[in-house]
């Protein structure tokens, strides 16, 4: 049990503890008051312990009333430590799980602030893991290392005065003792690395092979190839039991090692001792005592290695935590911002109402742009990864009310285009100019707010059909809500559920029709009354009956905004002022359905059905 | 605590690494009790008399203790080490045997991820709980038995301390664990009331910046956050009890053996050394009722993970091969007699409803309907990854049921919806289909499939390697790999469900025609282009889990309301040949 965590050893020691140190410093009260308590109780336990010689001692003269003062004063001394010790534990929970609550709290903000580049570049389990399994080390040293250590600490500390004090030339063999005790520690820390990095080795390969074959067990149903998996599986599991017995064995080995050094030692004090007593250098009790306290000395080191390898792998848990919290947050240095406007003697003045109107104000220059949803780009480049351009060169422009469709395999770079326009990602070259501004120059939120977004993959929250709805706009009314579900032809559907908008919906939307979750994705645009929208593959769940069916609402909602369209079916284009066929990030055709058409090109190969999309 | 006994019983062949491990522990424990002795004998003897000879003897004795107690602590890190990894790995291996006996619907219960975890990391929770509990969990009541057994032999009365104050600490101990444990449930709920909040905020990562929720996600989280440390709070306030609580207990025996063996030795009936002894004991007897309740609160933290263990491991597979099984399956005719199905027992709606079907051998059937009309369902019922709630599915003109499982799946081939392909070749994922398939064998199917023209242009070939769920191809040519594996099991009935939807209409054109040849087998297709089903024997048009008519594309054309509509949603516009290009 030494070693549950070995292998995972924090790289940046500094830079972590002090950051967890600065967590602890926002509770330093709390904190000192455990540090005081666990010194405190630490003492009375040396002290208590000490008291018992002088007690035993003195009864020689058969004195009960002094039996009854030593035993009295040990007494107190006791107590004080059993309350100290119930303080200390009682606050040490206390200011433990404030300190997480605050760590888990920044880490959560500070996620939501990364840019998207950083959840499409780390796998959402990883992420996950620094709730589940990072702070939760940091918990466990906080609410066990914490005052063990400094608990153990004052035991040697103390212990080790107390022996200098009843013999110091023995003692200085005492610390020798310790000292190869701590060498052993440290040398086998490093070799049990190398066998624990084998054991993770091997686990890797084995959750690897779990995670694809769970994945795909119905196909391994349809296959009969169960007797097969489990050959593999035995296999995989064989070689992870083998790495692990190699790595536990050797790691469980410092205990006795560490034990039966404190024992040699123990017995070479003992006998030197004894010989120091017969040549008269030291009496009898007071060698008596002196094991009783060499002896004692032994458990607070063990507790303090235990502890440490504990901490050590809480440091490496709250590395990562940190790591991530240092990661950079999405840059927002945009100065214009969307206010709401009225119309004063013809001129547009910023207001606090509700109009309807909005404009974007340039903080710096105090002048007014009215938003009407003019999208631009200007020569654009970008890639993912340095070296591996996706879109290169594109130039287009979206005029109010608009509507422009983008057609093209998968990797041609459509939902790229999309991500530039509200700055999920930004350009490496060109422009993207919103109403005449550089989107860069806009604040984000602002600049998302005026955008409305309908994804393929709906993600629906916990929470009623009314409040999925509500997430395009926090502060929509009920009526504002069943209006958007009408023009997205989701109200009849949400009044046919049990409690009409007031289902709940569980895990993600289950309990939902795959076209009833669009429908409710659309509403959600919807209801952010944006001017300008995004479709990206909005449709291409669903069947082309259903699809007819909502058209309607769709037709609704692009109505007088400018609307980006992306689908692989081509039905859904066609009405399109501009359709853009994209290939290896560049515009290969453009024009409306029937320029395209006349063309012969690649759209109409795919319009004829001759050519695959993917 | 249940959980654990049943997993323990999952130990096998490790038991004796077990039973050897908890008795090297009990040798550990002697050696430590016996060094005091030893030592008393240096002082009281060695010194008392100036025996230098006993001084030595008994150094070498305690020299002899330390290298014994090495040699046993070093077998018993071995013992323990392969018997938990072993028992780990039984455990694992046992839970993944069971999910290779899942039915659909036991999988569907489990969510996938959730399957993954219970195969890892709870494993490995248990197995360190395991590794990390043998030693105390032995060494406590060893520790304890020769504690007690030493300090009567020292001093029966001054024992009699003990006899009060071991019990006293038992019970607030049991009290403590017994308080906690039920909070640990609770506390597990706030940790994954927590997880979820993060989980869904993650997933839906770009909804939540698109519309601009961060706030009303920090705001979200807050709640359960601050629910989370009022459980942890709580729960911990109970759980370090057990350290004052026990040193109240210890201190206060230590105080009553000082005042009554005080009160002996003024008497004259005990010795200064005894006393001293004595004592040494008191606070090991103590010190292992102290690791016991560790271990106990050390495992219930392992609970958790163990239950769900256990869940994957008692969940009962519901479907499985009758008894004196049909093997062989006649034909590829197929009958459906009343069926009505729903996915679970205590659903309100049926899925399926009163569906009655004939289809014969060798013919080919085109299936229609919406997205949620259970085209899905209808189909697998027929390799029986379902079961009929009511009615009866027939093949070949007996009840599925009657038939060897993997006899049925051998002779049904279907292409799912929702597929992957696996890491590694090309071949080696096509030979899932057909283990013993030569080169030969899988070109051909590769060229009905239309996959042949790619893998052709591959370098490697068919030695091409997919990487991991295939990411090395595209949709289309991953759906016609798919085609291919399944056509590799020649099976007398094959289902494509939506199998060619990311294919384009050229290529899938050829497939049907390519796939006409093959006479004997049994053809439904599931489809969202009215082309691809136009020309088959017979259409099922499938409309909220009702058969809502059946017939040829003419026929359907003419008086079928449903089936219009689809066509006139895929051929708007008024072009030629009515194809639309989809995914």
């Amino acid at each position: 049990m030494a070693r549950p965590m070995s292998g995972k050893r924090p790289k940046n020691l500094k830079f972590t503890v002090l950051s967890l140190l600065r967590y602890m410093g926002r509770h330093k009260f709390l904190l000192l008051a455990v540090a005081v308590l666990v010194t405190i109780s630490a003492a009375s336990n040396l002290l208590g312990t000490y008291m018992i010689r002088p007690v035993v001692n003195n009864l020689a003269s058969g004195d009960i009333k002094v039996l009854i003062l030593g035993v009295a004063v040990t007494a107190a001394i006791y107590l004080t430590g059993a309350l100290c010790a119930y303080g200390y534990t009682q606050v040490m929970v206390k200011a433990a799980q404030k300190v997480l609550l605050d760590i888990r709290r920044d880490l959560f903000n500070h996620l939501q602030k990364l840019p998207l580049h950083y959840f499409d570049s780390h796998r959402h389990g990883d992420i996950m893991s620094l709730f589940t399994n990072d702070v939760d080390t940091i918990a466990d040293a906080l609410n066990n290392s914490f005052a063990m250590i400094i608990q153990s600490f004052i035991q040697i500390v103390g212990t080790l005065v107390l022996l200098f004090v009843l013999n110091w030339r023995l003692s200085l063999l005492v610390v020798l003792g310790y000292l190869a005790m701590f060498l052993y520690i440290r040398f086998s820390g490093k070799r049990s690395k190398m066998y624990f990095s084998q054991q993770q080795k091997a686990l890797g390969e084995l959750d690897g092979y779990i995670e694809e074959m769970v994945n795909g067990q119905k196909v391994v149903k349809v296959f009969n190839h169960e007797a097969e998996n489990i050959e593999a599986f035995h296999e995989k599991n064989t070689r992870l039991q083998r790495a692990g017995t190699g790595a536990q064995s050797y790691a469980a080995t410092m205990i006795p090692a560490v034990v039966s050094i404190s024992y040699i030692n123990y017995a070479v004090v003992a006998v030197l001792g004894g010989l120091m007593a017969i040549g008269g250098t030291t009496d009898v009790g007071s060698l008596a005592s002196y094991l009783v306290f060499v002896r004692q000395a032994a458990m607070p080191i063990n507790q303090f290695t235990q502890q440490s390898n504990f901490l050590l792998a809480a440091l490496a848990g709250a590395e990562r935590v940190f790591e991530t919290m240092r990661e950079q947050p999405e840059t927002d240095d945009g100065t214009i911002r969307l206010v709401n406007v009225r119309e004063k003697d013809g001129n547009l003045v910023p207001c606090t109402q509700k109009t309807g109107k909005w404009a974007w104000l340039d903080e710096k220059s105090g002048s007014l742009t009215p938003l009407r949803g003019d999208v631009r780009f200007e020569q654009v480049d970008f890639g993912y990864e340095d070296g591996h351009p996706i879109l290169k060169d594109v130039s287009l422009y979206a005029k109010p009310g608009q509507k422009i469709a983008f057609v093209g395999s998968t990797g041609a770079g459509k939902t790229t285009i999309t991500n530039l326009i509200n700055r999920f990602y930004d350009v490496q070259g060109g422009r993207v100019i919103y109403d005449g501004i550089d989107v860069r120059d806009i604040k984000k939120d602002d600049l998302r707010r005026s955008l409305g977004i309908v994804l393929q993959d709906t993600h629906l929250f916990t929470g009623t059909i009314a409040d999925n709805i509500r997430f395009g706009k926090l502060d929509a009314t009920q009526e504002e809500i069943e209006h958007a579900a009408r023009v997205a032809n989701a109200d009849s559907f949400i009044r046919r559920l049990p409690k009409g908008y007031q289902t709940m919906i569980t895990a993600d939307g289950a309990n939902l029709s795959q076209g009833q979750r669009q429908l409710l994705a659309i509403a959600r645009a919807a209801v952010a009354d944006p001017p300008v929208l995004i479709l990206d593959e909005a449709t291409s769940s669903i069947d082309t009956r259903t699809e007819a069916i909502i058209e309607k609402g769709m037709d609704q909602l692009m109505e007088g905004r400018t609307v980006f369209v992306i689908a692989h079916r081509l039905s859904t284009v066609r009405n399109a002022n501009a359709i853009m066929v994209l290939d290896h990030g560049k515009i290969i055709e453009r024009g409306d359905h029937d320029d395209l058409l006349r063309q012969k090109g690649v759209y109409y190969q795919l319009y004829q059905g001759m050519f695959e999309l993917s | 605590m249940k959980e654990l006994k049943q997993l323990f019983s999952y130990v096998g062949p490790y038991k004796k690494d077990f039973y050897l491990g908890a008795i090297l522990v009990i040798f550990e424990t002697c050696f430590e009790l016996i060094i005091p002795l030893l030592m008393a004998d240096i002082i009281d003897i060695g010194v008392v008399n100036h025996d230098t000879r006993i001084i030595y003897i008994r150094g070498i004795e305690m020299g002899i203790c330390a290298v014994l107690s090495l040699i046993t602590g070093l077998l018993y890190a071995r013992f323990a080490a392969r018997a938990s990894y072993g028992f780990g790995a039984r455990v694992r291996e046992a839970e993944y045997e069971k999910i290779q006996t899942y039915a659909f619907s036991n999988l569907d219960r489990f969510d996938t991820s959730s399957l993954v975890t219970r195969l890892t990391t709870d494993i490995t929770v248990v197995q360190n709980a395991i590794n990390g509990g043998i030693r105390p969990l032995v060494r406590g009541p060893a520790m304890l038995i020769l504690g007690i057994a030493l300090s009567i032999w020292m001093n029966a009365k001054l024992s009699l301390v003990f006899f009060v104050s071991a019990p006293l600490l038992a019970v607030t101990l049991v009290f403590i664990v017994h308080r906690v444990a039920p909070m640990y449930s609770r506390l597990q709920r706030a940790v994954d009331r927590l997880n979820g909040v993060v989980q869904e905020g993650l997933t839906a990562i770009r909804a939540v910046k698109a519309f601009v929720r961060g706030e009303y996600e920090e705001e979200k989280f807050k709640s359960v956050n601050e629910d989370l440390m009022q459980t942890s709070q709580k729960t911990f306030h109970y759980a370090v009890l057990n350290l004052p609580a026990f040193q109240i207990v210890m201190y206060t025996a230590v105080v009553l053996i000082m005042w009554f063996g005080g009160n002996m030795i003024i008497n004259s009936t005990l010795q200064v050394g005894d006393l001293t002894g004595f004592l040494s004991y008191v606070l090991q007897v103590m010190n292992s009722l102290m690791m016991i309740s560790n271990v106990f609160l050390l495992l219930t933290r392992s609970l958790a993970s163990a239950k769900r263990i256990g869940e994957v491991l008692d969940e009962k597979p519901e479907i499985t091969s009758p008894a004196a099984a049909e093997t062989v399956i006649p034909d590829g005719s197929i009958d459906f007699k009343n069926v009505s199905f729903k996915y679970h027992r205590d659903a309100e709606e049926y899925a399926l409803s009163n569906v009655s079907l004939h289809i014969q051998a060798g013919q080919t059937v085109g299936i229609l309907g919406g997205t949620g009309s259970a085209k899905t369902t209808l189909v697998q019922l027929i390799p029986r990854l379902y079961d009929a709630t009511t009615g009866e599915v027939d093949v070949g003109g007996k009840n599925v049921k009657d038939y060897d499982l993997t006899a049925l799946r051998d002779a049904v081939g279907i292409v799912l919806q929702k597929n992957v392909l696996f890491s590694g070749t090309i071949r080696d994922n096509l030979r899932w289909g057909n283990r013993e398939a030569d080169d030969k064998e899988l070109w051909r199917a590769c060229r009905i499939a239309c996959a042949d023209e790619f893998i052709e242009r591959m370098p490697k070939g068919l030695d091409t390697d997919l990487g991991q769920g295939g990411v090395n191809v595209s949709g289309g040519q991953k759906q016609r790999l798919c085609i291919a594996r399944t056509l590799l099991k020649k099976p007398k009935i094959l289902i494509f469900d939506d199998s060619t939807s990311a294919v384009d209409t050229a290529t899938e054109a050829k497939i049907r025609t390519a796939l006409a040849e093959l006479p004997d087998m049994t053809k439904i297709i599931i489809a969202q282009r009215i082309t691809s089903v136009m020309n088959t024997d017979q259409i099922i048009i499938l409309d909220d889990g009702k058969i809502n008519a059946v017939g040829t594309h003419e026929e359907l054309l003419r008086n079928n309301h449903i089936y219009q509509e689809i066509y006139a949603s895929q051929v708007k516009g008024g072009d030629s040949n009515g194809t639309s290009n989809e995914r």
